[in-house]
């Protein structure tokens, strides 16, 4: 039973781009500072900040969270970092919604941050110390490898065809020709993404979103400071999240159960029963393209091997029955780790205040981000009304 | 404000190293006493799971992977809170308050034994461009801070060398404790002065363990256990991490923190109402520093209860009775959890030959350690409601 409503009442991120000259810290209060702004309140109104922010590798900076704080805004405040690997980005707003709706406080700041390019010579090295060190990491793996394995077994189980998840890649990227912070927006073709050079067969450089810098951020509230400062509050409806086991190998690659079980305490706590029917919008976590119909199975959006279906009827185009990642997601505004999946959470605000511009999606009520990480392991879904 | 309470306590050994096990082990271990403790089957009645890690610690990025399987939360809520386990304690019990959960876990652990470049690990928490480059093992930052606290306060090495003598003699009666030792001022003294004013037995050495606590909602808290340990008020903050940006003569998180809980359980005049207390005591004179910001004593008192004995197990107020930090060993992101511990089993009469008598409400805090300025505080009692001293 839950206390306290909580809503969402502003938001702001930064440009994303491979090489910011900004700091983490400035990122940051870039982002902060644009979610102040547009709720109308200033530092002093915040009670708490929650920040969100993925390996300290990539930065090279013990306790991140602490180097991170005073640019979040936290000086002085109850601050707390909360880290769930690639699923950071929507579980830094869900720590925001108990750190309010458990009545300690009225108002959170939160935000998310990443800046991978500071690692050198290439932020995929970070990445190599994310396995087990005894039977996994002598094979020296990279990410992409166990992307392909999990690609691959997707495609076999479902029989599905690269040129139909190519499609998601085309949506995505075309749809960031709208984002003003997109970094690789594009109007590319089946054939670009077929064409482009193979990384780890089946993944080519076409379904991999980029390394990228930024920032992104949300102000939440309870029910009283919300009716106080805005008209068109949003409200955080359904928060889940689950992690699977750490032996990744022993998984049944092919269908995300984690994302379903985050999902469905998600869907359980906002009283959704028919997610495919009630949710108007979503942000689905797309850091490679079969990413994105992986997760819309796991999130009940689509039948198991049926989200390629979806997309290839255009039921997931912005103009469609169910638009999925209308902001041009991952692979089309970049994919700073934490703040990939608080853009999302942003997306989603600002979808159903009517304030996304030309990606504004028609009669929006109800929407959902998601966001996924680990050894392909954690899930977690924010869910939104209007 | 909704309660919640702290059902179930388990922990390891605490070990200067522990090269039989793996920090897996050490987890499950704790997890394991923790849910026989609570009566609690974590697969079927926990609903959420947080462990306190920094990757550095750890030596890998994203911990969080490796953390569900030993603790029981395969497929369900779990996350990671990268702070002190006293920060993953006031998430779950956050995260009852909001009405989410009823049952929640959290956990933290210490394998500083397998860190081969500890100074190391904790100079990579420093500013890469302005304070990296200087050098040097990152505790010279706590001797300026304690060369500016004795200037401010008028508080004297001697006080400070007496802190290590008073936890590390109640670290004998602590069987969890492996730096226990009958030493005096002299000895503390006269030990090698590392960065100074701070001397060698005034460091708390490093050592392995871990803690794991079930929490839950007053009304299942009240079906699953009769001395449910409830969380009164919890408070935590960040002061700048910027060197430079500090007011030194603070300790401005710990001051701020005690502030918070202290509103949320009531408590208006602290020393009174509190009958035992855990405090951060990484370095001596930390425990007398933050007993002053947490208003246990006026500023520069500290060190006069201390010579009263006012602090000894048998005075009015004890402070870190377990040993503290010096006692029981530095455990890391743990190091707030066991404060946390060791006031639940004071107040649940389980401390054996360490007991304070008739403790009702406890207080512990953290501190994250150098170069951070952050910490925490919980009160906790065993009654329903704080008695107002």
């Amino acid at each position: 039973m839950i206390k306290r409503r909580v809503a969402c009442v502003g938001a702001g991120m930064t440009l994303f781009r491979r090489r910011m000259k900004e700091t983490g810290r400035e990122l940051c209060w870039e982002a902060a500072k644009m979610a102040l702004d547009s709720a109308g309140l200033t530092l002093r109104d915040i009670d708490c900040v929650v920040l969100g922010t993925a390996p300290d590798a990539f930065d090279g900076v013990h306790m991140k969270g602490e180097y991170l704080s005073d640019g979040a805004g936290a000086w002085r405040k109850p601050y707390m970092r909360v880290y769930v690997g690639g699923g950071t980005g929507v579980f830094t707003p869900i720590a925001g919604w108990w750190h309010v709706a458990s009545g300690l406080f009225d108002t959170c700041l939160v935000v998310a941050e990443e800046k991978m390019s500071s690692c050198q010579p290439h932020p995929q090295f970070a990445f190599s110390t994310i396995w087990d060190p005894i039977l996994t990491r002598p094979l020296g793996p990279n990410l992409i490898w166990i992307f392909a394995l999990e690609m691959h077994r997707y495609m076999h189980v479902y029989g599905i065809k690269k040129e139909d998840i190519a499609l998601v890649s085309v949506k995505n990227k075309a749809n960031a020709l709208d984002h003003p912070c997109a970094q690789l927006a594009a109007k590319i073709t089946v054939e670009d993404v077929l064409n482009s050079p193979v990384m780890v067969w089946p993944v080519q450089r076409l379904d991999i979103s980029p390394v990228t810098d930024g920032a992104a951020a949300a102000v939440l509230c309870s029910e009283d400071i919300a009716k106080r400062v805005t008209d068109s509050p949003v409200w955080i409806e359904g928060v889940g999240w689950c992690l699977d086991s750490t032996h990744w190998t022993n998984r049944e690659l092919a269908y995300p159960k984690y994302v379903e079980y985050a999902a469905r305490m998600a869907y359980r706590m906002a009283g959704i029963h028919n997610p495919r029917k009630e949710i108007d919008v979503a942000e689905v976590y797309d850091p490679f393209d079969y990413k994105e119909l992986h997760h819309m199975e796991g999130l009940q959006l689509a039948r198991k091997g049926e989200a390629p279906k979806l997309t290839k009827e255009g039921v997931t185009q912005r103009d469609g029955d169910l638009p999925v990642n209308p902001s041009g997601g991952l692979l089309g505004v970049g994919n700073p780790i934490a703040a990939a999946g608080m853009m999302k959470f942003c997306e989603i605000f600002w979808q159903l205040r009517g304030e996304a511009g030309k990606r504004q999606v028609p009669d929006a009520r109800t929407g959902l981000a998601q966001a996924w990480g680990d050894l392909m392991q954690v899930g977690a879904v924010i869910i939104m009304r209007a | 404000m909704e309660r919640a309470a702290i059902v179930g306590v388990g922990y390891t050994n605490f070990s200067s190293m522990t090269p039989d096990v793996s920090y897996k082990e050490l987890m499950f271990e704790a997890a394991s006493r923790a849910y026989e403790d609570a009566g609690v089957d974590p697969r079927r009645d926990v609903e959420s799971f947080i462990s306190c890690s920094e990757d550095y610690w750890e030596g890998f990025s994203i911990f969080d992977e490796f953390v569900p399987d030993q603790l029981g939360g395969v497929l369900k809520p779990v996350c990671t809170v990268s702070a002190d386990g006293m920060f993953g304690l006031i998430a779950a019990y956050m995260q009852i308050a909001s009405g989410l959960v009823d049952i929640a876990v959290v956990e933290a652990h210490s394998k500083a034994s397998d860190l081969l470049t500890y100074e190391g690990v904790v100079a990579f928490a420093l500013d890469p461009i302005f304070h990296r480059p200087l050098g040097g093992h990152p505790y010279y930052l706590a001797g300026l801070e304690m060369n500016r606290y004795l200037w401010d306060t008028g508080t004297t090495e001697d006080q400070c060398a007496m802190v290590v003598e008073k936890n590390k003699r109640n670290a004998l009666s602590n069987p969890l404790a492996v730096y226990g030792a009958d030493i005096d001022v002299d000895d503390v003294l006269e030990s090698e002065v590392l960065f100074h004013p701070l001397k060698k037995l005034e460091v708390s050495p490093l050592a392995d363990g871990a803690i794991v606590m079930v929490l839950a909602s007053e009304e299942t808290a009240r079906k699953l256990t009769d001395t449910p340990i409830w969380i009164e008020g919890v408070g935590w903050c960040t002061d700048t991490p910027q060197l430079e940006c500090r007011d030194w003569s603070r300790a401005a998180y710990a001051w701020i923190a005690a502030d918070m809980a202290y509103r949320m359980a009531g408590i208006r005049s602290p020393s009174r109402t509190i009958d035992l207390a855990e405090i951060d005591d990484r370095f001596s004179y930390k425990e007398l520093q933050h007993m002053e910001e947490l208003r246990l004593c006026g500023r520069g008192e500290a060190g006069l209860l201390l010579e009263e004995g006012v602090t000894e197990r048998d005075g009015d107020l004890p402070v870190n009775p377990s040993g503290g930090s010096l006692g029981v060993g530095d455990l890391l992101e743990a190091c707030g959890l066991h404060k946390v511990l060791e006031v639940v089993l004071q107040l649940r009469g389980e401390a054996g030959r360490r007991q304070v008598p008739d403790a009702e409400v406890g207080l512990a805090q953290c501190w994250r350690g150098i170069p951070t300025a952050t910490g925490a505080v919980v009160v906790l009692s065993r009654e329903r409601e704080v008695a107002e001293g």
